[in-house]
């Protein structure tokens, strides 16, 4: 909630004296009010009208980050309930827990299977984001161990997870540099966490099971002692009590602007399923409804493509599908005689077809027309995708100069097509490929002869 | 302590309540929502999600391995198929009468007629009937199944805007439910909620199916429309105040991610494991955005929604 013009004049000295380059403190407020100019531009507004235009302009949910370098973890910052309202823009973090309880074999094989994993979806590269350790031995020793072996093999951020503060800050001291996040404060430890957080720097999750009033108290403690980086764990791990209780979140941060609870939230949605798939189910809830961060105990490939799949789409913004380029792009290295191929350039879809191409083993070429981002059916629904734009497409790109041969497959989704385009492109043999990108190598084998 | 004061949304409408079913057979209540999915804080939302099952009048040819293994020879008859559905914990049934496709038997009314019948005698849950999706076709079967379902007020489809008259016309004759689908949009939803209206089919008789894509297939636009659709009916807008289908299974199982196992990254994991979360993170999603009656196909996946469900309601 931006302030206004008038709001922010109050703040300022009203004494019309022109250093900030405006005629009078008014003018200077409403350019302000439309982020064009900086406060800083004011040698005389008083500290107190400082930190009440910050608070002010201070966005609902803090964007916290976890980790230091390129892998790191930025969750925060949303500013709708729905993301059809404007779109969701930090990507849930989905983070692998490992226990100091496990063998060191246990513990080197999740490493290596959570951090080589990645998955390519719509030409981008995915894959978890970090670890969250768990001190579940109680054991100091154990626990620092673990935090090295796991530090040693992997990049990627940490969150440590212990109740005791001596063992915390042991372990915390090992990997300060790589900004792990603490977890987790709670009203018996939370002296200690805040000053372990501010030494180090590090951003504290704070944790209470007593009700979204106790979680306040402890966050508005830490805050008021310097530690503004923090994260909300509020004790729910069922599927009611936390759709309830991160949708009350939510609604507190962005409607009444509830400062104490305006932090991204953590869940563990392992401790409410008692088994792999309700678990994913359960983090899947996690990542529509309100997480910010949520710690998978069962990584499993298939899980982990699905929760990454949802992310991907969710976190998209509906004003603006992800699309690709138009023009004439070259799956493998195709040669004269390899198959032209249309499609549009919504990315889901050149990258469905490309890849099928790719994975059946034909090098072709792959001509995308311009359809706005549009899948194939819905683009020839709304007029994007005709005979006209793929016959204008095809001459525009020069396709003819790049083969020998006349053969254009069009998807069979928009067979109907077919008539025209003989129509526009008369000396092109049409062919109706099959509707499902994944029957293309099948189809190619039986129809392509070069 | 802070004052922790949780914001509440004063809703002004109700989504009106759907019962299918009676004459007999089992009845179920679908809608009646005064606040969004499952916030219990805000007021109660009487009637959790149900689960359908999807059942064909004809052997299907090109489903997934992990369907068929599931449901193993009982596909051969819908009958057969839907007491196993009866099994595996559906709330309804949820049949498609694809051999009248003209690509895909063209069967007529004669046959929807029997296989109608024979799922009306297999069990008593109540009855969705859809026909191929072509509509000549769709008027045809969609006719026949209404006759043979006469009394027992099953729901039946799709209605879809070029196509929604005759269908309409049946539900209301026979008093039945329509179901109207449309593509994503909550101004051709809301519109064809009206023309059917006009028709004269009552409010408490149109179940609506703004459509959704699978997982990683369009679940964004689904999800975002059932929330839609749903804040406009809590808003007070009583045209899109009719509980919500989603075809999640049917979605789901075209993809590749649940028929392929070979030739797939090895990211891709396990394809049962992988096939069956697919459907349900697809489910969840949707159900977590206002969706009231869930079709599904694998065993495992609707254990899992049934059981979410359950935990979500407590009920
Ligand atoms: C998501 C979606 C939308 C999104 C848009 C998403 C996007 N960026 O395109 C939104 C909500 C905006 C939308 C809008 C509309 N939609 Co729409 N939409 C869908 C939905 C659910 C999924 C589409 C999708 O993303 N598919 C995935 C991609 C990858 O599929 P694809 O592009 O077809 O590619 C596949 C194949 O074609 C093949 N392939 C691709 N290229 C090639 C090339 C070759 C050579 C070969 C062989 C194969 C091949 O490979 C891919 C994988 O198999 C479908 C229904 C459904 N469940 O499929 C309806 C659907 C496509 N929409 C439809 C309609 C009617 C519309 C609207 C016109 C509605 C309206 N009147 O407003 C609007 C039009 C948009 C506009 N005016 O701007 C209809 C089309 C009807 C028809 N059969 O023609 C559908 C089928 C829904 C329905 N059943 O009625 N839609
Ligand atoms: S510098 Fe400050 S006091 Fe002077 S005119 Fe600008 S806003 Fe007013």
């Amino acid at each position: 909630m931006a302030l206004t013009g008038i709001q922010i004049y109050k703040f300022l000295p009203k004494t019309n004296c022109k250093e900030c380059g405006f005629p009078t403190c008014l003018a200077f407020a409403m350019k302000l009010a439309q982020a064009g100019a900086e406060l800083s531009a004011c040698p005389y507004v008083s500290d107190e009208g400082k930190a009440a235009l910050a608070a002010a302009s201070k966005p609902p949910i803090r964007l916290v980050t976890i980790g230091a370098g390129e892998k790191k973890i930025e969750v925060g910052n949303e500013t709708v309930m729905f993301r059809h309202e404007k779109t969701f823009v930090h990507p849930t973090g989905l983070v692998v827990r490992i226990k100091d309880t496990s063998s060191a074999d246990e513990v080197a094989k999740t490493v290596e299977a959570v951090k080589s994993y990645s998955v390519d979806r719509v030409g981008m590269t995915f894959g978890m984001d970090g670890f969250a350790i768990e001190n579940a031995s109680g054991d100091s020793a154990t626990f620092v161990k673990c935090v090295e072996a796991v530090s040693s093999k992997s990049d990627l951020p940490l969150i440590l997870m212990s109740s005791d503060a001596s063992s915390m800050s042991a372990a915390v001291d090992r990997v300060k540099a790589a900004k792990p996040a603490i977890y987790a404060a709670t009203k018996d430890n939370i002296d200690q966490m805040i000053e372990l957080a501010k030494s180090s720097g590090c951003p504290l999750a704070v944790r209470s099971s007593d009700g979204l009033g106790e979680l306040a108290e402890l966050t508005e403690k830490a805050a008021g002692a310097g530690v503004d980086d923090l994260i909300l764990d509020p004790g729910v791990r069922g599927f009611a009590d936390s759709l309830v209780t991160l949708t009350q979140i939510r609604r507190l941060a962005l409607a009444k602007r509830f400062e104490p609870l305006g932090y991204p939230v953590i869940t563990f949605p392992g401790e409410g399923a008692s088994s792999l798939d309700e678990e994913a189910v359960l983090a899947a809830q996690h990542i529509a409804k309100y997480g910010n961060i949520v710690v998978i105990d069962c990584f499993s490939p298939a899980a982990a493509l699905a929760l990454i799949t949802l992310r991907l789409n969710l976190y998209t913004d509906p004003q603006k599908p992800i699309q690709m380029k138009p023009g004439t792009y070259q799956v493998g290295e195709p040669k004269e005689t390899s198959p032209v191929c249309v499609t549009t350039n919504f990315s889901l879809t050149y990258f469905s077809i490309a890849g099928e191409l790719e994975s059946a083993g034909w090098p072709s070429w792959l001509v995308v027309c311009d359809t706005e981002g549009l899948s194939v059916l819905t683009a020839w629904s709304a007029g994007k995708f005709d005979a006209e734009k793929i016959a204008k497409t095809i001459k525009g790109e020069n396709v003819a100069e790049k083969v020998n041969h006349k053969n254009v497959i069009i998807p069979g989704g928009v067979a109907v097509l077919r008539g025209e385009l003989e129509e526009e492109l008369p000396d092109w043999k049409i062919m109706v490929g099959p509707r499902e990108a994944m029957a293309v190598g099948g189809y190619l084998k039986e129809n392509w002869k070069s | 302590m802070p004052d922790v004061e949780i914001p509440l949304e004063k809703w002004t409408g109700k989504v009106k309540e759907v019962k299918i079913g009676g004459g007999g057979r089992k009845e179920v209540v679908v809608g009646g929502e005064s606040t969004l999915p499952f916030l219990a804080f805000e007021s109660s939302n009487p009637n959790p999600p149900k689960i359908a099952i999807e059942v064909h009048d004809k052997e299907p040819t090109t489903w997934a391995a992990p369907l068929l293994s599931a449901w193993g020879d009982a596909v051969k008859d819908p009958g057969t198929w839907a007491k196993k559905a009866v099994e595996f914990g559906a709330d309804l049934i949820c049949l498609k009468l694809l051999s009248a496709h003209p690509e895909g038997g063209n069967t007529g009314p004669a046959e929807a007629k029997a296989s109608v019948e024979k799922v009306l005698s297999a069990v008593d849950l109540p009855l969705i009937i859809l026909g191929p999706g072509v509509a000549e076709k769709d008027n045809e079967v969609i006719t026949a199944a209404s006759d043979a379902a006469k009394g027992q007020r099953v729901a039946l489809g799709n209605c879809e805007e070029k196509n929604y008259r005759t269908i309409g016309a049946v539900c209301l004759s026979d008093g039945h439910i329509a179901i109207a689908k449309t593509p994503l949009d909550i101004n051709l939803c809301k519109q064809l909620n009206i023309m059917l209206s006009d028709m004269g089919v009552p409010a408490d008789s149109i179940i609506m199916d703004p459509d959704t894509g699978a997982l990683g297939y369009g679940i964004e636009y689904g999800y975002s429309i059932n929330e839609r659709v749903r804040l406009a009916a809590l808003g007070g807008d009583a045209m899109t105040a009719f509980p919500i289908l989603n075809h999640a299974g049917g979605e789901v199982w075209r993809q590749k991610e649940a028929r392929a196992s070979d030739g797939v990254p090895d990211a891709w994991g396990d394809l049962e494991e992988r096939s069956i979360i697919w459907e349900a993170v697809t489910a969840t999603s949707v159900i977590n955005a206002g969706c009231d009656i869930v079709v599904m196909c694998h065993p495992k996946a609707i254990e899992r929604i049934k059981s979410t469900i359950e935990k979500l309601t407590g009920k």
